[in-house]
């Protein structure tokens, strides 16, 4: 499980823009939460992730409650969440050739011996040409680069995934090309999703919940 | 009795090619060939995937490209001004913002954080039209009205303003110059369903009213779809398909396979992708570009390049 109680969050302590908000996702469940841009949902969603510590409230992840955000976050729940966001080039280091963008979670934990076959894998996975993995990111494009990000969200194996406008930047069908990499990843190893966004007829096709902002904060 | 003439094209762009030279003599070729036109009144939508090559051409259209970019071919005003072979000098000083106004993409990174939008507003009709106080508090008002742009939020800065608002403020410093043609370069990106909508109205509602043309380039086909009289769609470099927009969205549809592709991936439709990649603009294959990835290609297409007739560029369509 993946709870949410009572979370206050933002970067201007006198007007956070979270505010008060719960939720719930079961194991393997995808919830798409839907909302206007601004409306914290960005912020929730780094909470979520861990990489965003709330002022109040709490997240329990699988029965442990988190007590520690970002660096503090302990390795084995950090671990546990793969995080995909709206702008690949704010989101990747842009000295890093694609191979080591996504291997990155994998040396980060030890697991450079692994790192080479694994890397393989999931670029075939996220339907990235070998040829490509030798490039940095000013050399391939939003969408190649955004394959990249999710490579590197699934690299630990995450049990739960956030998408946080994953698709906003990018072309119909390599939208529904990455939509079908997170399912295809959610099939095999029953990971639960939290697809952030604000297109309900792209939530809707690809969640099997959606939910609207104004649900999920208080007044 | 001569027949009423049709007034020339705002735009009109033929054979327009740009490619960047690499190291080790290589050549990426961004863009290649395309040809089109646009009436006064009409508006185009160029769409694609990113790295298409759509972006390039609208570069090439304002003449922002990188030094090591050699283009071909000509993009005419309606006065005959060549945009492909103007200096500098000319397309700082008479076109942009003048004979083409620029909707940019991200009008939050494009408005100036520490200048409230009037001062903005100030600047852009002072330099584009000349105009001096007194006249240019008013001026400035009228310029914002036009987009729509509430006069209550003239003295805040950008960061006060809504995606919405922002937006509008960059419209209405597009529309200053009263420039014949506008160029919107994903216009709508990351803003909220409604929002698309709204601010395609708002600038086709320009276009038409007052004999403009534009173009836009974008990813969004429900934002293509809303203000488009043609939609264009570039596949590595090319335009492979264009055609009135009623019959690209409605029946018969899309011609061509890509282009087919491209809106069955939409959630309203399919959701499927298009399968495979598209192939590296460095390095092309023979044929059609889409041979690899297209369930109809054959033994000519994998050969021979299909040409652009009839508003379609493919051997099968
Ligand atoms: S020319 Fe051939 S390969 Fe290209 S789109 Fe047409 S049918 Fe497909």
């Amino acid at each position: 499980m993946l709870e949410l109680k009572d979370i206050t969050a933002g970067y201007d302590r006198r007007a956070p823009v979270v505010r008060g908000a719960h939720l719930t996702l079961r194991p393997g469940e995808s919830l798409g939460l839907l909302g206007p841009s601004g409306c914290g949902k960005s912020t929730l969603a780094r909470v979520v992730a861990l990489l965003h510590r709330p002022e109040r409230g709490t997240v329990t992840l699988d029965g442990h409650a988190v007590t520690g955000f970002s660096h503090r976050a302990p390795r084995s729940l950090r671990t546990a969440v793969g995080v995909v966001f709206q702008q690949p080039r704010l989101a990747a280091d842009p000295r890093l050739r694609l191979r080591d963008l996504v291997a990155e979670p994998l040396r980060a934990t030890g697991r450079r011996t692994e790192a080479a076959a694994r890397v393989g894998e999931l670029a075939e996975r996220v339907g990235l040409g070998a040829d490509l993995l030798s490039r940095r990111p000013h050399e391939v494009s939003d969408g190649q680069l955004q394959r990249a990000c999710l490579a590197r969200a699934l690299a630990l194996r995450p049990r739960w995934l956030v998408c946080d406008e994953m698709t906003a930047m990018l072309d119909a069908s390599t939208t529904a090309a990455l939509v079908a990499v997170v399912e295809d990843y959610r099939d095999r190893t029953g990971a639960g999703l939290l697809a952030v966004g604000h297109d309900p007829v792209l939530l809707g096709r690809w969640c099997g919940r959606t939910t609207h902002w104004n649900e999920i904060v208080k007044d | 009795m001569t027949p009423p003439a049709t007034p020339p094209p705002v735009l009109s762009v033929e054979e327009l090619s740009v490619r960047f030279r690499m190291p080790a003599g290589r050549y990426v070729e961004a863009v290649t060939g395309a040809t089109f036109a646009l009436a006064p009144g009409e508006s185009l939508a160029l769409v694609g995937e990113s790295g298409c090559g759509k972006s390039v051409l609208a570069s090439a259209l304002l003449g922002l490209l990188p030094g090591n970019a050699e283009t071909a071919g000509s993009a005419r005003l309606a006065d005959g001004l060549d945009l492909l072979a103007a200096d500098e000098r000319t397309l700082a000083r008479t076109v942009r913002g003048r004979r083409v106004g620029l909707v940019p993409q991200s009008p939050a990174a494009h408005l100036t954080p520490v200048r409230t939008i009037r001062s903005q507003l100030e600047e852009t009709v002072r330099e584009l039209t000349g105009t001096r106080p007194p006249a240019l508090r008013a001026a400035a008002e009228a310029a914002a009205e036009r987009a729509a742009f509430p006069a209550s939020h003239l003295d805040r800065h950008p960061h006060e303003l809504s995606g919405g608002l922002a937006q509008r403020a960059a419209t209405a410093l597009a529309l200053v110059g009263d420039a014949p043609l506008l160029l919107a370069d994903e216009p709508t990106t990351g803003l909220d369903r409604d929002l698309v909508l709204r601010t395609v109205d708002e600038l086709r509602a320009h276009t038409r009213a007052d004999g403009r043309a534009l173009l836009m380039i974008t990813h969004d086909l429900a934002a293509a779809e809303r203000i488009a009289d043609t939609v264009a769609v570039m596949y590595a470099g090319r335009i492979v398909e264009i055609t009135p927009a009623a019959a690209f969205f409605g029946s018969p549809g899309p011609r061509h396979p890509y282009a087919r592709g491209l809106l069955d991936a939409l959630p309203e439709r399919a959701f499927a992708p298009v399968p495979g990649a598209p192939p590296e603009l460095g390095a092309l294959p023979p044929g059609c570009a889409f041979a690899a990835r297209c369930a109809a290609a054959d033994q000519l297409c994998r050969t021979r390049r299909p040409a652009l007739t009839g508003g379609v560029a493919c051997h099968h369509a």
